[in-house]
């Protein structure tokens, strides 16, 4: 078995190990950490200016730090977020039949949009403060990762399988250890999975709300995100070198420190082990678990949990039936709030846009969006005319799999914003088209799913298939269209769908980007959402916002989805 | 068996299920009744066995039992009082095993004391008491996926046990299991029963293998499908440890296989004979490899056209939930006769069994079609469309309105299969549309 669970067995007997020594050293410099890198959210807002973001690279640690202390902070209320929000929707048909639509439509409006509507909300909750700042670059993280999370926590509840349920009923667990012994864990796999996935576009978007400006409201916080847009505005490509080398740094530890250990950690809990695949990894993981100290901490924690649980102690195994009927009352209330708080929103938004807006503005940014949309299917097809035979290529030969698909997936996870100015800097200089050459940068960090994907697919292929293709010699192009397209075709689809919602989100800040005072912008839904953001237009934001979700959710209901499932029925190999 | 508990067992029950009924409600608002005015009594230091086909309602018993739903009508009675959700002191063993694949076998074990609450020694006491007694010693910390479908099984046991159940609801926990493994473990557990080695004081086990119910209970009540209903109870006097060779053991499965055919020729005969009976009855999902093969097995020496049920179960390995369906369709197709625990080939059977593939086609398209009263219907509905395809959602809410929806795929399905092998129209899946032409 994996060196994970030996870790885990020594860890109760047994003098300290130099477990506990890494452990302990893990332990303590995350803590100094967090004590570091927070002192400065509390300070006065003015505290920004008296010491503004420098481009001194030795500055660079200090603000990667911070941005990670926030990528740390949306994540956690992300998981929150999922833990309760996921939970009710799928415990309670009636709520799920109102919250799964609302979570799908949240998940197809831009991220930056979000910010730039409620940035100057959350300043106005710490008023003088950069915590309100602050809560607005953690909640930009927050709204890419959370939709996504809930989604797969969602499924993941729905399909516990019958027997287990039973089980936990019969030997009469309570609806809260009932939650974290066979939901929760349960669910983990896909979880962190989808974490993972999202990270990407978490560090996108931290970045790109730590210096954002909305009409008069400008913030600047201390951050990987704020030294760029310092670097831009100086047209300091030195700076921006740095800047990419740190982010690769970060990503690279994040991924050591933070997602190996949990992938590790999580996989224990997969449901179906498939013989054969290799236990996933990871030395801190194996750290923290031989660690006497850190067993010791945890059953503390276990037995802290316990207490909570006998707090909280419902029992919903029963099946009597007034509690039955209070449920269904308190369902019932909670879903009339939320159909209110929706007909609500939906009132004020039309009494809010109505007035200044005319139905030239809605044809407009309609036609905008087509622009865009028209961008986005070209970069797709493009991207995979380029990605789906290397995939293919790729994943067929394990050896160059195993070195190339880490590679792909740590690009998708790279932020591609911080790599804009330097293709920005190249049109400059070579008087290139704007609404042709800043194109690309929007699948610039989004391609790599195609390609990461499309290799799992073909590496997931099952050997009899391909010796069936060479006894037969199917080969050339006959091979291509009955075996190795429809092969990969389910994950193609899935790794198309999230380079296509990641393009429109990149949309807004790829299709308007400046070097130094050189602003370029391409015509678009992006661009025009970019320029209300800057001239502090509302109406306009919030019309090009409303406009794009609505692009992104029929793009994904009337093409995506059904492909999806067509792909999955008709090519999944099981 | 355990005596003293056998001398109160005239005093009260353990256990009490009176006219419980269970039905759910379809998608058009209508009832389905699962379950038909069931009445059950177990008392201490018996063995009871709930026999009888998938579909026959004996799961969904053993789950009001469980308390894990609730009759929709009649009373369920643990020790006199009314079960409303999971009792303390009635315990499960699944089909699946249904172990929590993260947690070791001992935690698996632990976990059920750990929900009542026991204090943290006696639960190491008890669990590991319980892993001993069902022969788990040194495989406390391991987990389920490093262990044999056997082994994860004796988890589920030793998990149900060390809870100090009084009843043990089994639901046919060795079908998961290779022959082999599934009698050791059988051989086990009687053995602790008879000895009197486990906490409980009675049992009930969900089965469709009647040889494992002979083996088992003391009282074994048979179920019959449509609505699922008790239709015969049966005493199991043969003294433990019982040998299956034991001309007592096979005369009383013998007995069971008439009793069995014999309740089954009623329920087919309301559709079989005449032909137009209508659509509603539920097809069963039977491969036409199993039907010819079946054939072709009556037909030939020894049986040369007539054989004994349980004897061509063991020829062919077929359990009867595979058996039954596949006899009772060649009966609705007329090709064979099912009776006294006998299946008898009649001669369209036996010219089918002689013929070649062809030959045989026609005679299975003409049979289907003459007796088969959805495939007659699906077959006019395309003759009389111009077009010659008809969507499957058009039949799908036709039989709705007889079944459940799941039933209603099954059977349509089940016709899908049988029509293609006829080759009397054909389906495309990707469309979901039946035709007259054939695929190209």
């Amino acid at each position: 078995m994996s060196t994970t669970r030996t870790a885990w067995s020594t860890a109760s007997r047994g003098a300290p190990s130099r477990f506990d020594l890494i452990a302990l050293i893990l332990v303590i410099g995350l803590l100094a950490f967090l004590a570091a890198t927070s002192k400065g959210v509390l300070a006065p807002i003015t505290s920004l200016d008296s010491s503004p973001v420098s481009l001194n690279p030795w500055m660079l640690p200090g603000y990667v730090a911070r941005t990670t202390l926030r990528m740390l902070a949306g994540l956690s209320l992300s998981l929150l977020f999922t833990f309760t929000y996921a939970t009710w929707a799928a415990k309670s048909p009636r709520a799920g039949r109102i919250l799964i639509p609302v979570l799908d439509v949240l998940q197809s409006v831009p991220i930056l949009g979000f910010i730039s509507v409620t940035v100057v909300f959350f300043m106005s909750l710490a008023p003088g403060r950069v915590l309100g700042a602050e809560f607005a670059a953690v909640f930009a993280i927050f709204t890419s990762q959370a939709w996504n999370m809930a989604f797969s926590f969602y499924q993941s509840i729905r399909t516990v399988p019958t027997e287990l349920i039973e089980a936990s009923r019969s030997f009469r667990l309570s609806g809260w250890s009932r939650f974290w012994r066979l939901e929760v864990p349960f669910g983990m796999p896909p979880l962190v999975w989808n974490m993972m996935m999202s990270m990407s576009g978490g560090w996108f978007f931290v970045v790109a709300s730590e210096a954002i400006s909305v009409g008069p409201t400008t913030v600047t916080l201390p951050g990987i995100g704020a030294y760029i847009d310092l670097a831009i505005r100086q047209k300091d490509l030195h700076a921006v070198g740095y800047a990419i080398i740190a982010m690769l740094a970060v990503i690279l530890v994040y991924d050591q420190l933070l997602f190996r250990p949990l992938v590790a950690w999580s996989d224990r809990f997969r449901f179906e082990s498939e013989p054969g695949a290799p236990a996933p990894n990871s030395w801190v993981l194996d750290a923290l678990a031989g660690s006497r100290i850190i067993a010791r901490a945890l059953r503390r924690m276990r037995g802290f949990g316990r207490m909570i649980g006998a707090a909280v102690r419902v029992r919903p195994g029963a099946i009597s039936t007034d509690t039955a009927v209070n449920a269904k009352n308190l369902d019932r209330i909670a879903t009339g709030v939320v159909a209110l708080l929706l007909g609500l929103a939906g009132w004020q938004a039309v009494r809010f846009l109505a007035p200044e807006l005319g139905l030239h503005d809605i044809a407009k940014t309609l036609g905008l969006g087509a622009i865009t949309a028209l961008r986005v299917f070209v970069l797709i097809a493009i991207a995979s005319c380029i990605w789906v035979p290397v995939g293919i290529y790729v994943g067929l030969r394990p050896k160059v799999a195993q070195v190339v698909q880490p590679i792909a997936q740590f690009l998708a996870a790279f932020p591609a914003n911080l790599l804009f100015p330097v293709a920005v800097a190249a049109i400059v200089k070579f008087h290139l088209s704007a609404n042709i050459w800043l194109s690309p940068l929007m699948i610039l960090g989004t391609q790599w799913y195609i390609l990461f994907n499309v290799i799992a697919g073909a590496s997931a292929m099952p050997g009899e298939m391909r010796h069936v293709s060479n006894n037969f010699h199917v080969n050339g192009w006959l091979w291509w269209r009955k075996i190795g397209l429809p092969a990969v075709m389910p994950f193609y689809v899935t790794g198309a769908i999230t380079a296509s919602g990641g393009s429109w989100n990149a949309a807004i800040v790829a299709e308007a980007a400046s070097w130094g005072d050189e602003h370029l912008s391409a015509t678009g839904l992006g661009s025009y959402i970019a320029t209300a953001t800057t001239e502090g237009d509302f109406h306009r934001i919030v019309l090009g916002v409303v406009t794009m979700s609505l692009y992104v959710l029929l793009i994904n209901r009337l093409l995506w989805r059904p492909l999806y499932y067509y792909a999955e029925r008709k090519f999944r190999l099981s | 068996m355990n005596a003293n508990l056998k001398m109160n067992s005239d005093t009260q029950p353990l256990l009490d299920v009176v006219h419980a009924r269970k039905s759910f409600t379809k998608g058009d608002g209508g009832e389905l009744l699962v379950l038909d005015d069931v009445n059950l009594t177990v008392h201490p230091g018996e063995v009871v066995g709930l026999l009888g086909r998938s579909g026959s309602g004996k799961s969904t018993l053993l789950r009001l039992i469980a308390g894990l739903s609730k009759p929709s009508g009649g009373l369920v009675n643990y020790l006199g009082t009314p079960v409303t959700g999971p009792a303390e002191g009635i315990s499960m063993v699944f089909q699946s095993f249904a172990l929590f694949p993260w947690l070791t076998v001992y935690e698996n074990v632990a976990l059920g004391l750990e929900a009542m609450h026991v204090a943290r020694d006696e639960i190491r006491r008890r669990s590991l008491a319980a892993i001993d007694l069902i022969g788990l010693d040194g495989f406390e910390s391991a987990y389920p996926r490093e262990l044999s479908g056997g082994m994860r099984q004796r988890v589920g046991f030793a998990r149900a046990l060390v809870v100090h159940p009084n009843i043990l609801l089994m639901d046919e926990p060795f079908s998961a299991l290779d022959v082999l493994t599934a009698e050791t473990l059988r051989t086990d557990f009687l053995e602790l029963w008879s000895d009197g080695r486990m906490p409980i004081k009675g049992v009930i086990l969900v089965t469709h293998n009647i040889e494992e119910a002979v083996q088992m209970c003391d009282r074994i009540l048979v179920f019959a499908t449509n609505p699922g209903r008790i239709v015969s109870e049966i005493q199991v006097t043969i003294p433990r440890p019982r040998d299956r060779n034991d001309p007592a053991f096979a005369g009383l499965v013998e007995q069971i296989y008439v009793e069995m055919t014999a309740k089954k020729g009623r329920t087919t005969a309301r559709v079989s004979p005449a032909g137009g009976g209508g659509i509603d009855m539920i097809l069963p999902r039977v491969s036409s490899n199993i039907l010819a093969g079946l054939l072709e097995t009556v037909a030939a020496p020894p049986f040369s056209g007539r054989a004994d049920l349980p004897e061509i179960a063991s020829e062919l390995t077929l359990e009867i939930d595979e058996l039954f369906p596949a006899a009772e369709t060649l009966q609705m197709l007329r090709f064979a006769e099912i009776g006294g625990g006998d299946i008898h080939l009649l001669p369209e059977g036996i010219s089918f069994a002689d013929a070649e593939v062809d030959e045989r086609k026609r005679l299975f398209a003409r049979h289907l079609l003459a007796y088969v009263p959805l495939a007659a219907h699906v077959r006019r509905v395309l003759d009389e469309r111009r077009t010659h395809a008809a969507p499957s959602s058009r039949f799908l809410d036709e039989l709705e309105d007889h079944m459940s929806p799941e039933a209603a795929e099954e059977s349509l399905r089940a016709l899908v299969s049988w029509a293609r092998y006829a080759e009397i129209f054909a389906y495309d899946d990707e469309t979901g549309q039946f035709s007259l032409e054939n695929p190209t």
